[in-house]
């Protein structure tokens, strides 16, 4: 069994499956700290119980979420060097102190912070408690700054120089980290968080006022979703397409694929639209283009010459049908997004914002068009750098471990098969904790815990409660 | 000579230790849990760790991202060497870390949960003894990569060291328990707590008289004239903290028993560090080989330097917020 397999692309699955899964974690959870750590303040700020209530309510969905993303994200770190020993022993010495940095800048402050935010309202009090939700909201932050510095190196290498040994080996740290297109990776990965958050929260909150239009936290929470979808998705458009021409220049043949030119337009390309890639034709077939667009997007100038494929050798070819469509499936629902935008906006000063069911319809169907955006967004960048691990330097295939195809298989198989268990049961969770409004005098994770600390310490404890009071 | 390879096989040395007594004590309370029964014992073991779990385990993803970015080469040799315990480690893991939430959001498939979190730590906790008994009986290298098969890891001596685990996690998980519990809960960790510390105690001795036989140069290490000057103390300290720690438990003292179980550990580990060096992956690679460039371990260098302490102060902070015992009832969920 599998012998027929070819391990690259066992691994390749491999570390597509686990990563597709853990993505949709952090992208989440980058956002809700952030809203965790904005409806805190607003509480302390106002003294409004609504926004106690909501930190309470969103505080025990981001706990179930963030375990999940802990223990995903593990998983990560170990795959490296388990079924791509080859890239952890050549680029290790860079990529590896960026993810030793994320550890100690990210994973640490969120991981130390947790508990005290999770269960620690009472026992600290409302100001060292605020601490900790930002603490925790910063590490996720530092967390995305670090790994998307290393992704990012992967995609566009800088500041490096090989040893004797074949090693990746940092000749300027600076350069390494602050990497041609770290800064555009960053921004737009951030917003995407940020963007995917608003539209879960935007769901509930909606979901909710489909049933009661009254209600005090689904209104506040779905107004506060609006704006960020209204003020972030023309952000986020921006940045992408700044992004974009940031990977025209630097990755020429991940932008090939996704536009899906295999031929060179010397008197500007079109902007293809739809069609049916095909890899082994070397064409676009039954596409829908509109002529000169794309070099007026890519090159702000509608003659500009645009190289193809035809300019690669064919074992440099990204596989373009994925990279193709994944691209406009992100793009479509980006544009989705911005229309939700506009519509919410529209309803507010027609003073239907909290009545309209066609609004509030909408943003439900749109709530996990984020996850949904984030993977696409993923899958477009990741096999858009494919032959290469690290772009044009190291080969996928010369990047795994020397493993052979039944045990990829097999712990394929076994990742498979708990991944749906456990995050399909999570899934249920965290759905139910969606299903009820949040309600008054909500409570956290911690529930209803006596502040006083039993047993050895009741003086200390008693103060504790004197200030949470 | 002390280089800054021979500071990171420290450092990675400390992050893999604090790792193993932190995470040891919630995977021990783990794999304990199907010797408590009652729901309430449950509610009281998971909320001692509840809050902390989380710290305890980023010490892993330390030891392993810190072992891929200092001695990147031993990382690419060790990890598909361990490819089947790596694997079932990380499988546990997701079981177990999940059920921490997941259990209190639900009581029809608490039970579940429940199997989860104590299955999931044994699989971790096996996984992990495991691991340690296969790379101390050596681990084939073909030039830049693992050159074995991928059931080697599996011998007799490293199931050894896999049981040698278990009962010493749980040694450290009993411990805990007495240390934060009250009542009926608390006598049971102590009943626990004997029969666990002579598990351990007899795994270490089968361990000791084991690890000469794998290798001539261990034997040699530990009982040639003049090193056994140095390694002598390592079984003397052991039979001390023994005794120490059979007294405490005499008498039923709260914290000292957690805190020799924790000294045992220690030196287990220092012996571990005995028979190793310098040797990262053992008889094949030394730390000076595997070590990652100069500018990498010095970029790193001032990271560590500035920030652990900084992670110790407030994962110590972390633990004073939630110290004292934990009652039944007074759930934090």
């Amino acid at each position: 069994m599998f012998e027929g397999f070819d391990p690259v692309i066992l691994a390749r699955a491999q570390f597509a499956f686990t990563m597709s899964f853990h993505i949709i974690f952090p992208a989440f959870s980058i956002g809700l700290a952030s809203y965790l750590a904005v409806l805190e303040a607003l509480w302390l700020w106002t003294g409004r119980d609504v926004f106690l209530n909501l930190f309470n309510y969103w505080l025990k969905i981001f706990a179930v979420a963030f375990g999940m993303g802990v223990v995903s994200g593990i998983v990560m770190s170990y795959q490296f060097g388990t079924n791509w020993s080859a890239f952890s022993d050549k680029a290790g010495p860079i990529i590896g102190p960026l993810m030793a940095y994320e550890v100690l800048t990210a994973f640490f402050l969120e991981a130390g912070f947790l508990g005290v935010m999770l269960f620690g309202l009472k026992r600290v009090g409302p100001r060292l408690h605020f601490f900790a939700t930002l603490m925790v909201a910063i590490g996720t932050l530092f967390s995305a700054f670090w790994i998307l510095s290393a992704n990012s190196w992967m995609q566009t290498p800088a500041g490096y120089s090989i040893n004797d040994a074949g090693q990746f080996v940092a000749a300027d740290w600076w350069k390494v980290i602050f990497n041609p297109s770290f800064p555009y990776r960053l921004v737009h990965m951030v917003l995407a968080a940020y963007l995917t958050t608003a539209f879960v929260v935007g769901a509930v909150g909606a979901w909710h006022l489909l049933k009661d239009t009254r209600l005090p936290g689904p209104r506040v929470m779905f107004s506060m979703a609006m704006w960020m979808a209204t003020l972030v998705a023309p952000l986020q458009i921006l940045a992408g397409d700044q992004h974009g021409l940031n990977t025209l220049e630097h990755q020429p043949t991940k932008i090939m694929a996704m536009e899906g030119h295999f031929e060179s337009h010397p008197h500007g390309a079109p902007l293809i639209l739809f069609g049916i890639p095909s890899q082994a034709e070397g064409k676009v077939n039954y596409a829908i283009e509109v002529p000169k667009l794309g070099s007026l997007i890519l090159k702000h100038d509608l003659n500009a010459p645009m190289a193809g494929l035809d300019t690669v050798p064919r074992e440099n070819w990204p596989p373009v049908p994925v990279t193709f469509w994944s691209f406009r499936i992100m793009v479509g629902i980006g544009f989705l997004m911005l229309g939700l935008g506009l519509l919410s906006l529209f309803m507010r000063f027609r003073g239907k914002f909290y009545e309209s069911r066609l609004l509030h319809s909408f943003a439900l169907a749109m709530g996990p068009a984020g996850f949904i955006a984030v993977l696409a967004g993923w899958v477009t960048t990741e096999t858009g750098r494919q032959p290469f691990t690290v772009f044009g330097l190291l080969r996928t295939s010369a990047s795994v471990s020397p493993l052979a195809a039944p045990a990829v298989a097999s712990s394929l198989i076994a990742f498979a098969i708990v991944y749906f268990l456990v995050f399909a049961a999570g899934t249920i969770y965290l759905l139910r904790l969606m299903a009820v409004p949040p309600h008054h005098d909500e409570q956290g994770p911690a529930g209803n815990v006596p502040s006083r600390a039993a047993g050895i310490t009741p003086a200390v404890g008693a103060t504790a409660s004197g200030r949470a009071s | 000579m002390i280089d800054v390879a021979v500071v990171w096989a420290f450092i990675i040395a400390f992050a893999v230790f604090v790792y193993v007594v932190m995470d040891g004590f919630d995977l021990g309370l783990g794999m304990l849990f199907p010797l408590f029964p009652k729901k309430e014992d449950r509610d009281v073991m998971m909320n001692s760790v509840a809050p902390v779990w989380d710290g305890n385990e980023t010490w892993l993803v330390l030891g392993g991202g810190g072992l891929m970015a200092a001695f990147p080469l031993a990382y690419a040799v060790l990890m598909p060497a361990l490819y089947t315990p790596m694997i079932v480690m990380l499988l546990g893991l997701v079981f177990r870390g999940v059920a921490f939430e997941f259990r209190w959001r639900t009581t029809r498939e608490r039970n579940l949960w429940d199997i989860a979190f104590a299955g999931g730590s044994l699989m971790a906790t096996l996984a992990q003894g495991v691991a340690l008994g296969a790379i101390l009986q050596g681990i084939v290298v073909n030039g830049r990569h693992y050159g074995g098969g991928w059931w080697d890891w599996l011998t007799p001596f490293s199931v050894l060291t896999g049981l040698a685990l278990m009962a010493g996690y749980g040694l450290l998980g009993a411990t805990w328990l007495v240390l934060k519990t009250e009542g009926a809960l608390r006598d049971q960790a102590y009943r626990l707590s004997w029969w666990l510390l002579f598990a351990m105690l007899a795994a270490i001795g089968l361990v000791s008289i084991a690890t000469p036989f794998l290798d001539a140069e261990y034997a040699r290490r530990w009982f040639a004239w003049p090193n056994i000057i140095l390694t002598a103390p390592v079984p003397i300290a052991v039979a001390a903290i023994t005794a120490l720690l059979m007294r405490s438990l005499a008498a039923k003292q709260d914290y000292r028993p957690f805190f020799l179980s924790l000294a045992l550990f220690a030196l287990s580990y220092a012996g571990l560090g005995i028979s190793m060096w310098p040797y990262i992956v053992p008889r094949s690679i030394t730390i000076w080989q595997a070590a990652s460039p100069d500018n990498s371990l010095h970029f790193m260098s001032y990271g560590v330097a500035v920030l652990v302490p900084i992670i110790l102060g407030y994962t110590a902070w972390a633990y004073y917020v939630f110290r004292g015992k934990v009652r039944a009832g007074a759930g934090y969920h």
